[in-house]
C-alpha cells in the first residue's frame, strides 16, 4: 500500500490512550472512583492502547511489500506514506512513511511497548510491597509509557526533518519522569543525567537541521506550492548536493553538519565516549523501562545515522567511515572489559549493550552489503534479547531485593525455569550458534573483515570477553551451592512466562531462519549502501 | 502631520490615559478604606480598560485579519509622522502595542486577590499599571530620541513605584530605592549619549539621524567615529538596562524578588519586549541602510560595530544568566535570571536583523509572554497559600496541587524550549535567523545559544524535580485549595503556550506582518 493513513494511527493511538487515561483523572472526584479503580482502569487502558498499536503494526507488517518501489520517490520503498503540509509559514510537512529500514525497528517498538506494558502490572508482586513500582501512582506511570509510545513510533515513521526532531524530543520528557519518579535510591541523579545529555546531543542535532535547511535548493510541498527550502528528508537526499555548499565556521560544510548529527546519535546510541548516562538510567529505571531504553530507544542512535548522515551526508560518510569503525572496536572491546568488572547485574546488562550497539557501528561503517545488513540486524535481534535481559534482571530484583551477582549461588536449582531463560538469553547475547545473536554479529564481522581487518579481529577479542563475562556471571549466580537466603524463593509467574517466553521464542526461532526480517530490509539497505560504496572505491 | 489629526491613530492611548485619571480621582475618593469599590470595582475598570483600548488598537488595524487569514498579509498602514514626527503608526509599533496590552491585561487579572499588594490602594495601584502600559505604547511607537527618553523615564517612574509598591515588606521597599538607583544612572547616560548625539550630528529625529549617519562627514575622521561609538553606546547601554542585559542587569534580581509578584510578572515581559522592539527600530532605521540610500553606499553607517556590541550583549546574557540561575534557590531571583538569559537569546535575533531577525524577535515575545506570565502567575498562586516562594517549598506540590503544578511543568519545559511547545518554537525561529543570515560570527552565537539553552535545562528541571520527584517535607499533605483566578490565568495562558507548540502559522503570519517594515 502507498498511501495510507495507518501509521498516524500506530503512531496516536497510544497518545490516545493517554488522554483517556487523562480524562478518568478529571473525571474522578465527579464519579467518586477509588484509587484501586483508576489503576486498575489506567492499567487496562495502556494494555488495550498498546496492544491496539501493536495489532495495526501487525497489519502494518502483513501489507508491506518488500521491494516495492514507490513512483513518487524513485530510489526509495516508501510505503504507508501520509503527507500533508502541516506549517506553511516554514515549510513543514507532516510526512510518514515506513521502509525496509524503518518497518523493522517499527515492529520492534510495538512488540517491545506492549511487552513493557504487560511487565508494568503487579501480578506476582508480593502484597507487602506496597513500594514497588507497578503500584506508585499508576495513572502516570502509564501515561507517560504511552507518550513515550507515541514519541518511539513517530521517530521511526517521520521523514521530514522538523517532525523527526519533534518527536525525537517528545520522548525526553517521558522518560525523565519515568526514572525521576518510579525508578531506584539515586533517580533524581540519573534521570537529569539522561536529560542533560541527550539534550545537549539534539541541540547540536537542532543546529545541524537548521543549517541544512537553508542550504537546501528551491522545491515543492506536497500540496504543488513552491518553497525556498525543505525539510523533507527524502528530498534532501536526492535532491541536493551539499558538498558544493562551502564552508561553515571555516570546516567544509558536510562536515562540520556530519558531525553535529553524528554526536546527537551517538549520544543515543550510546557511543565511547558519551555512554556514561546508560548505566545510570539502567541501573536506577524499573524494569519496563529499562527494557524500553535497551529495546528501542538505543536504535534510535543508529537508526538516526543510517536514516539522516548516510543518506543526506554521503561524501562526509565516506570521510568518517574509519572514526566510526574505530569507535566502534572500543564500544565492542571497551565495553566488555568494563563487563567484568561488574557487581551488579543490571549496570553488566547495560554495558554489555554498549558493547553490543558496537557491533552495529563496525558493520555500518563497512558499506558492504553483509556489514550493514549485519548492523540493522543486530539493532533488531539486540531490541529483542536486552529486553528480555533486563526482565530476567527484573524478576530477581523483584524477589531477593538487590542485583548484587556475588550475593546469590546455587539458583539454579530454587529457580530452574529462571535458570533456563536466562541461560538461554545470555547465549543468544554472547552470540552462540543457533540463536539470533549469531546471525547477525557474523554479518558485522564478514562485512568488515575485508574492509577494516585489523579492527574486527580486536573486535572478536571482544566476542570472547563477553563470552567469559556471561559464563562467569552464569557461575556465579546459578552454580555452585545455594545461597541459605534464598531458600524460599519462587520460580516464574505468569506475568513474567507472558513477557519471556515470546522473546525466547523470537530469538531461538530467527537464530535458524532469519529471513522474516532480512527479507524486509535487504532492498533499502542495498539501495541506501550501493552510493556509499561506490564513493570509498569499494565497488 | 498635525496633532489634531494624529489623535485618531492613539486612541488607545487615549482610552488608557483617561481610565488612569478615573483611577486616581476614585482612589482618592476611597483613601483608607476597604470596600467593594477598592475590592471589585476598580480592578473590573482597568480590565475594562484595558480591553477597551486592545478593541481601538484591533479596530484601527488589519491585525484581525492577518491572524485569521491565510492570504499574505496586505501593505503595512502608513503614518510615520504623528505629532511632527515624534510618534510613528507602523505594524512594528502597532504589534508592541497590543503586546505590552496584553501583557498588563494579565498582570492586572493576577492582582486580584494577590497578598502583596496593599488593600486600601487599589485605585492608586491600578492607574499606575494603565500610565505604565500607556508609557510602553508611546516607547514601541517613539520615532525621535526626546519622545524615546520622555515615554522611558514614564515607563521606568511607574516601574520604581510598583516595585516598592508592597510598603510593609522591608524587601520591596529595599527593591524599589535600587531601581531608582540604578534606574536615574541607567537613563542619565542614555541621555548623555542622546545630547553627544545631538551636538555631533545635529538630529533626534530617527529617519534625520539615519541621513545624518549616512552623509555626515565628521563620522569619516577618527575622533568623530569614536565621538560617535561612544554616545550610541551609551544609549545601548540605557536600552540595555531595559530589558535587563548583561551588564546592565543589576537591578533586575533583586527588583523582581523584592516586587509584588503580578507586577514581576509584568516587568519580566512587557518593559522588555518594549525594549526590544525599541532596539530594533533604533538600530535599524538608522544603520541599515535602505533602498533608497543607495547612492551613499560608502557611507557612515557601517562606522559604528553595533551588530558586534549587541552580539556581545547577546553571549554575555545568555551566559551569565543562565549560569547563576544555577545557584538560585528562589524562584522568583531565578526567574529574574532566566529572563535576563531570555534577552540573551533574544538579542541574538535582534543582531542577526533583516526580516528572519525581526519576525524571531517579535514570535519569541509573545511566546515568552504566555510562559514567563505563566510562571510568574504559579509562583503568586503557591506564594498565597504556602508563602513561600523557595524551591525546597515546592517539594512533593505535584500531590497537593496537580493542576497547577502540571501546568508550571509546562511552562518551565517551554522555557527551556523543549517541543512540543511553543518555547521550541520561539527558539526554532531564534536560531533559523542566525542562520539565514549566515557568516562566523552568527553561527558562534547559535552555538553558545544552544549550549546555554542545554544549561538552563538543570535549573528548570530543579523545580519540576522539587515539584514531582522529591517527597514533600512539610506534615501536612491535604490538598492545596487553588481555586481563585490567579489559577485560572495560569491554566489559561498553559492552552496557548501548548497550541503554539504545534501550530503555530497564525502567529507566524503576525510576526511577518509585523516584520513589514522592512521592505
Amino acid at each position: 500500500m502507498l498511501e495510507s493513513t495507518l501509521l498516524t494511527w500506530i503512531t496516536f493511538v497510544p497518545s490516545m490512550g493517554m488522554g483517556i487515561i487523562g480524562l478518568m483523572l478529571l473525571i474522578k472526584p465527579v464519579l467518586k472512583l477509588s484509587n484501586q479503580t483508576l489503576d486498575n482502569l489506567s492499567r487496562f487502558v495502556a494494555l488495550v492502547a498498546s496492544g491496539a498499536a501493536f495489532g495495526l503494526v501487525l497489519w502494518l507488517w502483513q501489507g508491506f511489500e518488500p521491494g516495492l518501489t514507490n513512483p513518487a520517490y524513485p530510489t526509495t520503498q516508501l510505503q504507508f506514506v501520509h503527507h500533508l503540509v502541516w506549517i506553511e509559514a516554514f515549510n513543514i510537512e507532516y510526512f510518514m512513511g515506513v521502509d525496509g529500514l524503518s518497518i523493522t525497528m517499527v515492529i520492534l517498538t510495538g512488540l517491545i511497548s506492549f511487552i513493557a506494558v504487560v511487565a508494568s502490572f503487579p501480578w506476582g508482586i508480593e502484597k507487602n510491597d506496597k513500594k514497588h513500582f507497578s503500584r506508585k501512582s499508576v495513572p502516570g506511570f502509564m501515561a507517560m509509557v504511552l507518550l513515550l509510545e507515541t514519541g518511539m513510533f513517530g521517530v521511526f515513521c517521520a521523514l521530514d526533518f522538523f517532525l523527526f526532531y519533534v518527536f525525537w524530543e517528545v520522548m525526553l520528557l517521558p522518560m525523565y519522569f519515568l526514572i525521576g519518579v518510579w525508578g531506584g535510591p539515586r533517580k533524581e541523579y540519573a534521570a537529569i543525567k539522561f536529560f542533560l545529555y541527550t539534550l545537549a546531543g539534539s541541540v547540536l542535532m537542532l543546529l545541524a537541521m537548521i543549517a541544512l535547511y537553508f542550504a537546501s535548493n528551491p522545491t515543492t510541498l506536497v500540496d504543488g506550492s513552491p518553497c525556498s527550502h525543505t525539510f523533507n528528508l527524502i528530498k534532501l537526499a536526492t535532491e541536493n548536493d551539499f558538498g558544493s555548499v562551502g564552508l561553515l565556521l571555516g570546516v567544509d560544510f558536510t562536515k562540520i553538519v556530519f558531525i553535529g548529527l553524528f554526536i546527537a546519535f551517538a549520544i543515543k546510541i550510546p557511543m565511547f565516549p558519551f555512554h556514561t548516562w546508560l548505566p545510570d538510567a539502567h541501573v536506577e529505571a524499573p524494569t519496563p523501562i529499562s527494557v524500553i531504553l535497551a529495546g528501542i530507544l538505543l536504535k534510535m542512535g543508529i537508526y538516526g545515522i543510517l536514516r539522516i548522515n548516510y543518506s543526506i551526508l554521503p561524501e562526509a560518510t565516506v570521510w568518517a567511515r574509519y572514526a566510526i569503525a574505530v569507535f566502534g572496536t572500543i564500544n565492542i572491546v571497551y565495553a566488555a572489559f568494563v563487563c567484568m568488572a561488574q557487581k551488579d547485574l543490571k549496570k553488566l546488562i547495560a554495558y554489555s549493550s554498549v558493547s553490543h550497539m558496537g557491533f552495529c557501528l563496525l558493520g555500518m561503517a563497512a558499506f558492504t552489503e553483509q556489514g550493514i545488513t549485519g548492523a540493522v540486524y543486530q539493532m533488531w535481534n539486540h531490541g529483542i534479547i536486552s529486553p528480555a535481559l533486563f526482565l530476567l534482571a527484573g524478576v530477581i530484583y523483584d524477589r531477593a531485593h538487590h542485583r548484587e551477582i556475588e550475593g546469590f549461588g546455587g539458583l539454579s536449582k530454587q529457580m530452574p525455569e529462571y535458570g533456563a531463560l536466562t541461560g538461554l538469553a545470555f547465549m543468544a547475547s554472547l552470540g552462540l550458534p543457533g540463536l539470533n545473536g549469531f546471525i547477525s554479529e557474523a554479518l558485522c564481522f564478514l562485512g568488515a573483515f575485508n574492509v577494516f581487518t585489523v579492527l574486527t579481529v580486536l573486535s572478536a577479542l571482544g566476542v570472547v570477553i563477553t563470552a567469559a563475562y556471561y559464563l562467569w556471571t552464569i557461575q556465579r549466580m546459578f552454580l555452585g551451592p545455594l545461597n541459605q537466603k534464598y531458600v524460599n524463593l519462587r520460580d516464574m509467574n505468569w506475568r513474567e512466562r507472558l513477557t519471556l517466553y515470546p522473546l525466547s521464542a523470537i530469538m531461538i526461532v530467527l537464530g535458524f531462519y532469519p529471513m522474516p526480517i532480512l527479507d524486509l530490509m535487504n532492498h533499502t539497505l542495498h539501495e541506501l549502501v550501493k552510493p556509499l560504496a561506490e564513493a570509498s572505491g569499494l565497488l | 502631520m498635525q496633532n489634531l489629526e494624529s489623535f485618531r491613530y492613539i486612541l488607545p492611548e487615549l482610552v488608557l490615559a483617561g481610565f488612569a485619571v478615573l483611577m486616581f480621582g476614585l482612589s482618592a475618593a476611597t483613601r483608607g478604606k476597604q470596600n467593594s469599590l477598592q475590592r471589585v470595582w476598580i480592578p473590573l475598570l482597568s480590565v475594562i480598560a484595558l480591553l477597551a483600548a486592545l478593541f481601538f488598537g484591533l479596530s484601527s488595524t488589519e491585525l484581525t485579519s492577518v491572524i485569521f487569514s491565510s492570504r499574505e498579509s496586505t501593505s503595512p498602514p502608513a503614518a510615520s509622522n504623528l505629532f511632527f514626527g515624534l510618534l510613528t503608526f507602523d505594524p512594528l509599533g502597532v504589534f508592541f502595542r497590543m503586546l505590552v496590552m496584553i501583557a498588563t491585561l494579565v498582570a492586572v487579572l493576577i492582582s486580584i486577590g494577590s497578598p502583596d499588594l496593599p488593600k486600601d490602594r487599589t485605585g492608586e495601584y491600578h492607574g499606575l499599571l494603565l500610565i505604565l502600559a500607556l508609557g510602553m505604547c508611546f516607547f514601541v511607537a517613539s520615532n525621535h530620541l526626546l519622545m524615546l527618553y520622555v515615554s522611558m523615564e514614564t515607563v521606568s517612574l511607574c516601574s520604581y513605584l510598583l516595585t516598592g509598591w508592597n510598603t510593609p515588606s522591608n524587601r520591596s521597599r529595599e527593591a524599589g530605592l535600587k531601581y531608582v538607583l540604578y534606574g536615574g544612572v541607567a537613563s542619565g547616560i542614555m541621555l548623555f549619549g542622546m545630547s553627544l548625539l545631538y551636538g555631533l550630528l545635529g538630529h533626534l529625529s530617527i529617519p534625520e539621524l539615519h541621513s545624518a549617519f549616512a552623509n555626515s562627514e565628521l563620522i569619516q575622521t577618527d575622533t568623530g567615529r569614536w565621538a560617535c561609538i561612544v554616545s550610541v553606546m551609551f544609549i545601548l547601554a540605557g536600552l540595555g538596562y531595559k530589558i535587563a542585559a548583561v551588564p546592565f542587569h543589576m537591578w533586575s534580581p533583586d527588583a523582581y524578588e523584592g516586587a509584588p509578584t503580578p507586577f514581576t510578572a509584568l516587568l519580566s515581559v512587557a518593559p522588555k519586549a518594549a525594549g526590544m522592539a525599541v532596539i530594533l527600530r533604533f538600530f535599524h532605521s538608522i544603520f541599515v541602510p535602505s533602498s533608497d540610500s543607495i547612492t551613499t553606499l560608502s557611507s557612515g553607517l557601517d562606522q559604528i560595530p553595533w551588530v558586534l556590541f549587541i552580539g556581545i550583549l547577546s553571549a554575555l546574557s545568555m551566559t551569565v544568566g543562565n549560569l547563576i540561575a544555577l545557584a538560585q534557590n528562589n524562584l522568583k531571583r531565578l526567574l529574574a535570571y532566566s529572563s535576563i538569559a531570555h534577552a540573551g537569546y533574544v538579542l541574538m535575533a535582534v543582531a542577526s536583523g533583516g526580516r528572519p531577525g525581526f519576525e524571531a524577535v517579535t514570535l519569541y515575545m509573545v511566546v515568552y509572554l504566555f510562559m514567563n506570565m505563566g510562571a510568574f502567575a504559579v509562583v503568586s498562586v503557591i506564594d498565597r497559600h504556602l508563602g513561600t516562594e523557595e524551591i525546597h517549598g515546592y517539594k512533593g506540590l505535584s500531590k497537593r496541587a496537580p493542576l497547577v503544578c502540571f501546568v508550571m511543568a509546562i511552562f518551565l519545559f517551554s522555557l527551556t524550549g523543549l517541543p512540543p511547545t511553543a518555547g521550541f518554537i520561539g527558539k526554532y525561529y531564534l536560531f533559523a535567523a542566525l542562520f539565514q543570515k549566515g557568516g562566523t560570527w552568527f553561527m558562534v552565537l547559535a552555538l553558545i545559544g544552544v549550549l546555554n539553552s542545554v544549561i538552563s535545562l538543570f535549573y528548570y528541571a530543579r523545580i519540576v524535580k522539587a515539584m514531582y520527584l522529591d517527597k514533600t517535607t512539610e506534615q501536612s499533605s491535604e490538598m492545596i485549595p487553588v481555586a481563585n483566578l490567579a489559577t485560572v490565568v495560569a491554566a489559561l495562558l498553559a492552552v496557548p503556550t501548548l497550541i503554539l507548540g504545534i501550530f503555530w502559522d497564525p502567529l507566524a503570519r503576525l510576526a511577518d506582518w509585523s516584520a513589514s517594515i522592512l521592505r
